[in-house]
């Protein structure tokens, strides 16, 4: 049992980590980004893009994937504000509608985009990358042993731990980012009221572009270790991680950061439950199910506050 | 044109009144709407004379199915502005309900109408009922959830639906000892419900609870205050379209006699969608032929470019930017005449009720 909670916990940690971007962006426009999923495929992408095409990189050891995070980070980043300000930005004062289509149209653009560009196989993630290789040893037999961590009577790999730290460390500062910066308070004024903020003097287009950099970033960052762990990238992967992303953030209650990590772990967690109680074809079920009925007893969700309609 | 929130105005009443009495010309907008509607309809029912190869039928028949679909969730959509993500599961719904129920149970297959309606009628209160209470973006999302659930389900319940291979030997429509079995014979089943649709969906929208949904969808809360219950409304508009894809389903898998759960994933439902907002949400003439556009665009495509959902998603993009209300926008009676409602854009409170929508009043 330790295990699944465990297994749940690190499923759940890439869940918060585009759970956030979701939230960000729906608390501060109040659009859905359909596209978030797909930044997160994207950014998996150009990480084994780097991994093949960057000179050397494969003699940085583990130092590789600091650099391909570094590149992913701002190549997503920029892609989410180039999206923000292309797509969503000539119709925000349009119909919710309309946006959200427009939002649907993006994801496909980037999906089939990425399959124009990288074929429509799997991609193999590159032995150069792989976080498995750099965190085991190589025991008397020759095969490579992962190294893990005992907790009660479950194991963590080493691997599952670096990218949990990680997720942890970054939630922990961006709620510092959004608390207590200047940006932060910005961010938080546009999402209360956008107008009284512009009123204000808060740059709202610059506030919202930021925002969707943090949360592609994040997205991007969510990609590369995906890839890094999984080790293998598809270009529709970002459409149902995204999908569950988003469950985890209704979840915890859109618009909320730590509603967001709560959320995605509680959805990590109740997957995990539901692939040792039903069997791993199930799962993606198991999650909508809970979503729908979760939505009928509290649709606030776990942290959410009730929010007035946009028209 | 430059959108904003005041493009959503509606016509004064009396205008609409003033133009059902002017003269009817053959070379006015409405006039010329007429003729293309009567040129469709003949186009359509002789078709199968003009070429009755069993590719262009079943590309008719295909086009037709679809053309049934996005008028469903032109409804759910367009009309009540309820953003539907998973249309295909009631799709779904209808097809494997009437699969099973005739394969394994040997029913006839009109007996398994009233079946697929229930079906879908309990698919859609599942579905629509908790979540239409709530805000229209977590509708979309439950609606994808639950295209994704219907899939799942299809493809892993192998007693029942017979998993990833589907259900196959689906008969035909048999009445008494007369069975329909010559593929022309589908294409025209197909017509005749598409016919109806086309008359009686438009009919429905322009009475009082078509009235409602589009006052729901215009404001909510306004629509509250004027004594419609919002909740009711939009589970009907919702349920109708549900019925509406389960029996375009039905006709889908007497036709292929064949269901399969790769039929149904989430890109068949973008596409519908696509369809409905490409022609224009809440138009029928543009629901049409937003439907024409997906269906043969691909089959047009195939030979020249493989990649063409990426067509799609940038066609989708640039409607959307470009021309919002779709090409042949409910606003207006042909795709290139002026917005019906441009003079009255100044005014700065919009007015949120209507009786009266350009494209209703006449046949398309």
């Amino acid at each position: 049992m330790t295990q699944v909670i465990l297994n749940g916990l690190f499923v759940g940690s890439f869940y918060a980590l585009i759970a956030l971007g979701y939230s960000m962006v729906y608390g501060i426009i109040k659009l859905l980004n359909f596209a978030h999923g797909d930044i997160f495929m994207f950014g998996a992408y150009i990480g084994m893009t780097c991994l093949v095409a960057i000179p050397g990189i494969g003699s940085l050891g583990i130092g590789a994937l600091a650099v391909i995070l570094l590149v992913s980070i701002v190549l997503t980043g920029t892609t989410g504000v180039l999206i923000e300000a292309l797509a969503y930005r000539p119709l925000r004062t349009a119909p919710r509608l309309s946006v959200l289509i427009t939002a649907v149209g993006m994801s496909f653009f980037l999906e089939y985009g990425v399959r124009q560009i990288w074929g429509p196989d799997p991609q193999p993630w590159p032995s150069n990358g792989r976080l498995s290789d750099f965190l085991s040893t190589t025991d008397a037999t020759g095969a490579k042993q992962q190294l893990s961590v005992p907790i009660f009577d479950g194991a963590l790999t080493y691997s599952q731990l670096v990218i949990l730290a990680f997720a942890v460390v970054l939630m922990a500062a961006l709620a510092l980012y959004i608390g207590k910066t200047r940006e932060g308070r910005a961010m938080r004024a546009i999402a209360l009221d956008q107008r009284a903020a512009s009123l204000m003097g808060v740059n709202v287009n610059a506030t919202i572009s930021r925002v969707f950099f943090i949360g592609s970033a994040m997205a991007g960052v969510a990609g590369v270790m995906h890839g890094a762990y999984y080790s293998s990238i598809t270009f529709l992967m970002g459409f149902l991680l995204g999908l569950k992303a988003f469950t985890a953030a209704v979840i915890g209650g859109i618009g909320n950061l730590y509603g967001a990590m709560l959320g995605g772990l509680t959805l990590g967690l109740l997957e995990s439950i539901g692939t040792t109680l039903l069997g791993g074809e199930w799962k993606d079920v198991f999650a909508f199910v809970f979503l729908i009925l979760f939505l009928t007893v509290k649709p606030t969700g776990i942290l959410g506050e009730r929010v007035v309609e946009r028209m | 044109m430059p959108i904003d929130a005041k493009t959503n105005l509606l016509l004064p009443p009396t205008t609409g009144q003033a133009r059902a009495k002017a003269k009817f010309s053959w070379t006015s907008d409405h006039g010329i709407l007429r003729i293309l509607g009567i040129v469709g309809i003949v186009f359509v029912f002789a078709l199968p004379l003009i070429n009755s190869g069993n590719y262009t039928i079943q590309l008719g028949t295909q086009a037709l199915i679809y053309i049934l679909l996005a008028l469903g969730l032109n409804v759910v959509v367009g009309y009540a502005g309820l953003l539907d993500l998973g249309y295909v599961a009631f799709f779904a719904v209808g097809a494997y309900t009437s699969g099973i129920l005739t394969t394994r149970l040997g029913w006839p297959m009109w007996a398994t109408i009233p079946a697929v309606i229930l079906m879908c009628v309990i698919a859609g209160i599942v579905i629509g009922g908790p979540t239409l209470r709530l805000r229209s973006d977590y509708l979309a999302i439950v609606t994808l959830g639950f295209g994704e659930i219907i899939r799942i389900v299809a493809q892993n319940w192998e007693p029942v639906t017979g998993g990833p291979s589907g259900i196959f030997g689906i008969p035909s429509w048999s009445f008494g000892g007369f069975t329909l079995n010559k593929i022309q014979l589908y294409y025209f089943c197909a017509v005749v419900v598409l016919l109806l649709g086309c008359f009686g969906i438009p009919r429905l929208a322009k009475g009082k609870l078509g009235r409602a949904w589009k006052a729901v969808r215009d404001d909510e809360d306004a629509a509250e205050a004027m004594g419609i219950n919002t909740y009711t409304t939009k589970i009907t508009a919702y349920i109708i379209g549900a019925v509406w894809a389960g029996l375009a389903g039905q006709l889908q898998a007497s036709f292929i006699s064949v269901v399969t759960p790769s039929s149904f994933v989430f890109l068949q439902s973008a596409l519908v969608l696509m369809a409905v907002v490409i022609g224009g949400m809440g138009s029928v003439p543009g629901v049409i032929l937003g439907a024409i556009i997906i269906t043969l665009g691909p089959e047009l495509l195939r030979d020249v470019w493989e990649n063409r959902y990426l067509a799609f998603g940038i066609l989708l993009l640039v409607v959307m930017l470009a021309r919002p209300k779709g090409l042949w926008p409910s606003t207006s009676v042909l795709p290139w005449s002026r917005d019906k409602r441009d003079h009255d854009a100044k005014v700065e409170t919009p007015a949120k009720s209507h009786d009266y929508d350009p494209q209703e009043e006449v046949p398309s």
